[in-house]
């Protein structure tokens, strides 16, 4: 394993960040097998990604996610799913059928009570069982807020390396969903994205929810896994039945694109591909990327992307401020300066609660994207960024 | 305060018309007399650390027509927002509050404005009973401009700042620290008012009530939990999510009460005793033992946890408004036929206010970016398409 030279001071680190995908070696995550190592371009990753021919079945998120579960319950006699209502099926149908063929004592309903099911779910992973936790809803994450970032993340840090809670899956449904009101549509993947010693991955398909749900299990660090929940049912694709897993802090290019760099990740990819097709009719050809993983994020990939294109758009469904799209602009800033022929340009979520009756001028719909777009390409500058970023 | 004057008015004309139910060998007036009247509570009190109140309460018959009224337009504003709810007027998600109404009604009636209340998100009636009307409800409902938070909280998020009630609370058990802060207002503003921090079984569970009440018993602060326990977290019974299914007993140094709460006059009795000894020692808790009817929102049936009979069971038996009911026809303060006048009343009203609700128009656009902050941004806000909503914040 190749150890780069971690440096606490303000030297540039534009070849080694700590949040790139080679941490650093004092024990804040353990490297993983299958990571990508080298230097890639974004042409390579496609196509090393290009699926052989597989049996595949035709489902839908909440299935693929049940799947995954099913898999990781059979292969490891240690690991186990709890939460809020999960012996029934969940309230999204995650857990279907779990309890049934596992047991009582492996898949098991929890009291209303996240601080505790976090803190509990660490203390099992501490002692090598896979801990797979579920939040019902991302919005009743932050009571839970304390054990993720302050047991959680510093247990191998502080412990040096004596215990870890790698096992620790926390899952939660995150997002809009078209009528959800303040407490059952927030992004909050933003708060974890601050924290080292966790990881925090967002799939935007059903496919892509079972590989990276099973790498986030089986990955040794703890794993913050939100699922957009608008795409449960909406989401129905070709799904691979085997046990399969999908590299973490690894994104993918999901279409190719000369003019300008679009990077987002969840529910709201379908949103901006939809945009990318609405402006390539215009001739504006437009390279879309799938972050997967938030934290630590594949720097690299995104930079090669910004090289190449000269122009970067984030967009997210969370409040614009300090969402994770202004740590992807300051750091595309930092390391493609010269090569940016537009400022970064983020087209999120406004910086309200999340709306009862207004979401639909709250959240960074089509136009919105596409008129950002538009604009970066002919590099005018219109006041509507000062809003969207 | 609103509804029961209107309330008492209307009781006063149909006095006066002086109704005779046909067929009845007897014509007798709706009485409306304040006499002193005493009743037992058949199901008796048990207590925590507190000797119970004596289960002879005073009312009055007049008190007794005002809780059927009351009840009676509270159980039709939550069904009619059950069938506003199906054909999508209202969206998200809507908690109805039908087979609980005795423990608002019986709260209010030992309450006045001095106090405060603090709930969870099963608000309707709560709101009502504080002084709200019933077309603010609905048209917080559907979101409109008219409703009590001018439609920006929805079925979740309603408060009545004249009434003294703070909302309305989505996150589960959030509400119990600060009706400890309330509380702690009251006294150092010497209100003489005590705060009702209620929650339900559900909530019972989560660290922040305990939190909560470690504070509010080591301040002495007049603050009163109050458990409404409907026997289901969502789908869980409280056998299977509680350790100790008595939530009077859960607070330990803190006294507590089980009150029958599908009995009014039960409800008033605990209430009463409860403020008395608030203001005095400090937190007590009170546990209402009562029964949701509908499922726990909108989108669950109510029947995947518990079967059909055990609801219509309780129905048959519990029922508050039919308890009343029958106080109300065995002592002959009403009639058969007074009471269904009133029920035509109460059916009407709600029906009017539900299409002045429907009349009233969404906040305008401007309102998205309102009262985040005391003082706005100073910023200028366009909308998806500017030439639609464009907003200077002030």
């Amino acid at each position: 394993m190749v150890r780069r030279r971690f440096s606490f001071g303000l030297v540039s680190r534009l070849s080694s960040p700590i949040y790139g995908r080679s941490p650093c070696s004092g024990g804040i995550w353990t490297p993983c097998l299958g990571q990508k190592r080298s230097f890639m371009t974004a042409k390579d990753l496609v196509e090393s990604e290009e699926p052989e021919k597989k049996v595949t079945n035709r489902i839908n998120m909440f299935s693929a996610i049940n799947q995954a579960l099913h898999t990781v319950l059979d292969s490891d006699p240690k690991s186990y799913v709890f939460g809020e209502d999960v012996g029934f099926g969940g309230v999204f149908r995650c857990t279907t059928a779990l309890r049934d063929k596992f047991g009582r004592h492996r898949v098991f309903n929890t009291p209303l009570c996240e601080q505790a099911i976090v803190g509990f779910g660490i203390g099992l992973a501490s002692m090598g069982n896979r801990a797979i936790a579920e939040i019902q809803f991302a919005d009743y994450i932050f009571p839970a807020l304390d054990q993720i970032v302050n047991e959680a993340a510093k247990y191998r840090y502080r412990s040096g390396n004596l215990f870890n809670c790698g096992g620790l899956t926390v899952r939660a449904p995150y997002g809009a969903v078209g009528h959800g009101g303040h407490y059952h549509s927030q992004s909050p993947e933003a708060f974890f994205c601050h924290v080292p010693g966790i990881k925090v991955v967002i799939p935007r398909s059903p496919s892509q929810a079972k590989g990276l749900l099973l790498a986030s299990i089986r990955d040794p660090n703890p794993v913050v896994f939100f699922e957009p929940k608008w795409l449960y049912r909406l989401a129905v694709e070709e799904v691979p039945v085997d046990d399969y897993t999908l590299p973490l802090s690894s994104a993918e290019v999901m279409r190719k694109g000369s003019d300008i760099t679009l990077v987002g990740w969840g529910a709201q990819l379908a949103i901006m591909e939809e945009a990318c097709d609405e402006v390539s009719k215009l001739g504006i050809s437009c390279e879309l990327i799938d972050l997967r993983t938030l934290i630590p994020w594949d720097k690299e990939l995104v930079e090669d992307s910004v090289n190449k294109t000269g122009r970067l758009l984030v967009s997210h469904e969370a409040p614009v401020t300090g969402g994770f799209g202004a740590e992807i602009a300051a750091s595309i800033t930092n390391s493609c300066f010269l090569r940016l022929q537009a400022p970064v340009s983020r087209v999120c979520g406004l910086d309200t609660p999340f709306p009862l009756v207004f979401e639909p001028f709250y959240m960074p719909t089509k136009n919105k994207v596409s008129m950002i777009q538009h604009s970066k390409h002919t590099n005018c500058r219109i006041s509507f960024q000062s809003m969207c970023g | 305060m609103a509804l029961r004057q209107a309330w008492q008015k209307a009781g006063k004309v149909l006095n006066g018309g002086a109704l005779v139910s046909p067929g009845s060998t007897f014509a007798r007036a709706l009485s409306t007399s304040s006499d002193p009247l005493t009743l037992e509570i058949p199901v008796p009190f048990k207590g925590h650390k507190v000797d119970p109140p004596s289960s002879t309460v005073e009312t009055s018959a007049a008190e007794l027509v005002d809780f059927f009224r009351t009840m009676f337009v509270m159980r039709r504003m939550e069904i009619a927002a059950d069938s506003l709810y199906k054909s999508k007027f209202i969206r998200g998600f809507c908690h109805l509050y039908d087979g609980q109404e005795a423990v608002c009604v019986g709260m209010e009636a030992a309450l006045n404005d001095k106090d405060c209340i603090i709930t969870a998100y099963r608000d309707h009636c709560t709101h009502l009973g504080r002084g709200g009307t019933v077309l603010e409800v609905f048209a917080e409902l559907m979101g409109r401009k008219d409703g009590c938070s001018l439609g920006k909280g929805g079925s979740m998020h309603m408060y009545n700042k004249k009434g003294g009630f703070y909302g309305g609370n989505g996150i589960v058990g959030a509400q119990t620290p600060l009706g400890a802060g309330l509380a702690f207002a009251q006294k150092y503003l010497k209100v003489d008012g005590v705060t009702l921090a209620m929650y339900g079984d559900g909530a019972a569970n989560q660290g922040q009530l305990f939190e909560a009440m470690n504070i509010s018993a080591l301040w002495d602060l007049p603050v009163i939990y109050v458990c409404e326990n409907n026997h289901y977290g969502m789908g869980t019974a409280e056998w299977r999510s509680a350790k100790s299914p008595e939530y009077y007993k859960r607070g330990d140094y803190v006294p507590g009460l089980k009150v029958d709460g599908m009995d009014c006059l039960a409800v008033k009795q605990a209430v009463k005793f409860a403020k008395e000894y608030s203001l005095k020692n400090g937190p007590m808790v009170l546990e209402m033992d009562t029964y949701r009817y509908h499922g726990h929102s909108m989108s669950d049936p109510g029947s995947t946890y518990r079967t059909r009979d055990e609801i219509s069971g309780v129905r048959q038996e519990r029922d508050p408004i039919e308890r009343i009911r029958k106080l109300l026809l065995s002592h002959e303060f009403a009639s058969v036929a007074d009471l269904k006048a009133i029920e035509k009343e109460a059916k009407k009203e709600v029906e009017d206010a539900l299409a002045k609700a429907k009349e009233s128009p969404s906040p305008d656009a401007p309102e998205l970016f309102s009262h985040i902050y005391r003082k706005s941004y100073g910023a200028e806000a366009y909308g998806a398409d500017r030439k639609e909503s464009t907003v200077k914040l002030p």
